[in-house]
């Protein structure tokens, strides 16, 4: 038996909103399977889980706000008793579930066969509660049938009468309705801004930080990004930002002490490099979801990661892991025009690495001075973890990684 | 494909980038990345999905003309043809 509960998604939140069962009573799932989505204050999440197992009760209802820690569901394991035959696929019907091949990538959820899953933009999402339009009678014309705010606006303008065949489910309980509908969004950017407030207000009270700084020549970097991509089809091009996580992630093999955590007294090393890429969201406020293993994967992957990972958080559908694994975090408020970003470090995290613009200056190298592109990069890191001069070997590290870019 | 469809398939591809935006109050004439607020991941996605939709290789050079939705409608248009 296994109980599925309210995910902690990051230091910051205390409750959510199970908003959409992905699952049913009866199915099978995986270890990392997405199985429902929640919705915190800063956005929707879809929530894996980490047993497998047969879905055996539902036990919070859709719309529900429930505190950290509660149980959502209940699960039968199938942990094999000694000297008893593993158990038998489970009789219920359904399509059956291919073996996923392993490692396992976090799969598209396949649309469970009772509760049927509602596709709709964050966007369309809000407008629906807010004019009190019920998804389910909605036509998509997103990808994949995706609801988007034009469909909520055709389908308030015109009334359908094609859908309204459809039968009742008598079963929902009325109360299910009210606390159903999103906060709008007045009042999520109100519970984002608190969020906010509460973990960086914990780091400041908490975190003993020092800073440092570098700035480094970019122009071998940059030089030979542009011939790279020349050669490249537009899929697989390469920015920047590219090269500066995947030399932050190489650079931290090299200070290991500052990828990881402060619990507990002590610092415990990151499970891997998990890069938490720092995506300010337009509505207001930030996220910064973990691009995992990136010091293992190619310059080509992280910018497949970073794409999709960026276009996810846009649209709402981050996953939890990417909530919760982030080791360090990366930020490239460059994007913005700033030269240089003073971090404050996301708890229990241990340091933060900044990237500024990136911005021709004068260099002098041999007794010569020229122009070159540049970027500031800064470290923010936890005293208690490591010291400043683990931290500028750091700094050191990402510089000499970035004058080899072809070594990336 | 017809300029128009040209021109939906751009509003689709910046709806998929930027959800939260209300493409109808864009001014097509002036540049996307302020008015949405795009970033370069942003800028990437929106050129690889024209690129994946109508077949168009886009050098990175001719980014720039990609700047606004009427200018990234007569890139389009002109390098179909």
């Amino acid at each position: 038996m296994y109980e599925f509960r309210m995910p902690s998604l990051g230091a910051d939140m205390e409750a959510g909103t199970l908003s959409r069962w992905l699952v049913a009573p009866g199915d099978r799932v995986e270890r990392g399977d997405i199985v429902a989505v929640v919705e915190t204050v800063k956005s929707d999440i879809e929530v894996e889980i980490f047993h497998g197992g047969v879905v055996e009760e539902l036990l919070v209802r859709e719309g529900r706000e429930v505190p950290v820690g509660t149980p959502l569901a209940r699960l039968r394991t199938e942990v094999a008793e000694p000297g008893e035959a593993a158990e038998p696929a489970p009789p219920e019907a359904g399509p059956p579930a291919p073996a996923p091949p392993l490692p396992r990538v976090p799969a598209p959820v396949r649309a469970p066969p009772a509760t049927a899953r509602v596709h709709a933009s964050p966007v369309a999402r809000k407008m629906a509660a807010a004019l009190g339009v019920d998804l389910a009678t909605v036509e998509g014309s997103g990808a994949g049938g995706a609801i988007l705010k034009a469909d909520v606006e055709r389908a308030v303008q015109s009334p359908r009468k094609e859908k309204a065949a459809r039968p009742e489910r008598p079963e929902r309980p009325a109360e299910v309705a009210a606390p159903a509908s999103p906060p709008p969004a007045a009042e999520r950017a109100a519970g984002m801004r608190r969020a906010i407030a509460a973990a960086m207000a914990r780091s400041k009270r908490e975190i003993p930080h020092y800073y440092l700084a570098n700035t480094i020549d970019l122009s071998h970097a940059l030089g030979w990004l542009e011939r790279e991509n020349l050669a490249r089809p537009v899929t697989e091009r390469l920015l920047p930002a590219a090269l500066l996580l995947r030399a932050s992630a190489l650079a931290l093999h090299e200070v290991p002490e500052l990828n990881g955590f402060w619990q507990d007294d002590a610092f415990r090393p990151g499970p891997g490099v998990h890069l938490g890429v720092g995506i300010s969201l337009r509505g207001g406020g930030l996220v910064a979801p973990a691009l995992h293993d990136a010091d293992r994967k190619s310059l080509a992957e992280l910018m497949t990661a970073l794409r999709d990972l960026v276009q996810r958080a846009r649209a709402g559908r981050l996953r939890s892991s990417e909530l919760t694994d982030a080791t360090i975090t990366v930020t490239n408020l460059g994007e913005r025009g700033v030269e240089t970003v003073f971090g404050i470090i996301y708890p229990p995290q241990v340091a933060l690495v900044g990237f500024g613009t990136i911005v021709e200056r004068p260099w002098a190298e041999g007794g010569m001075v020229g122009a070159r592109p540049t970027v500031t990069a800064t470290l923010a890191a936890d005293h208690r973890a490591s010291d400043g001069h683990r931290g500028a070997l750091f700094l050191a590290a990402l510089d000499r990684l970035l004058q080899e870019p072809e070594a990336l | 494909m017809s300029d128009d469809a040209i021109n939906d398939t751009v509003l689709e591809v910046l709806g998929r980038i930027a959800p939260e935006a209300d493409l109808g109050t864009i001014d097509p004439g002036e540049p996307l990345r302020e008015q949405l607020d795009l970033d370069s991941v942003d800028f990437l996605n929106f050129v690889i999905g024209l690129h994946e939709r109508l077949g168009i290789d886009i050098p990175e050079a001719d980014y720039g003309k990609l700047a606004s939705i009427d200018g990234a409608v007569a890139y389009l248009v002109a390098a179909r043809s």
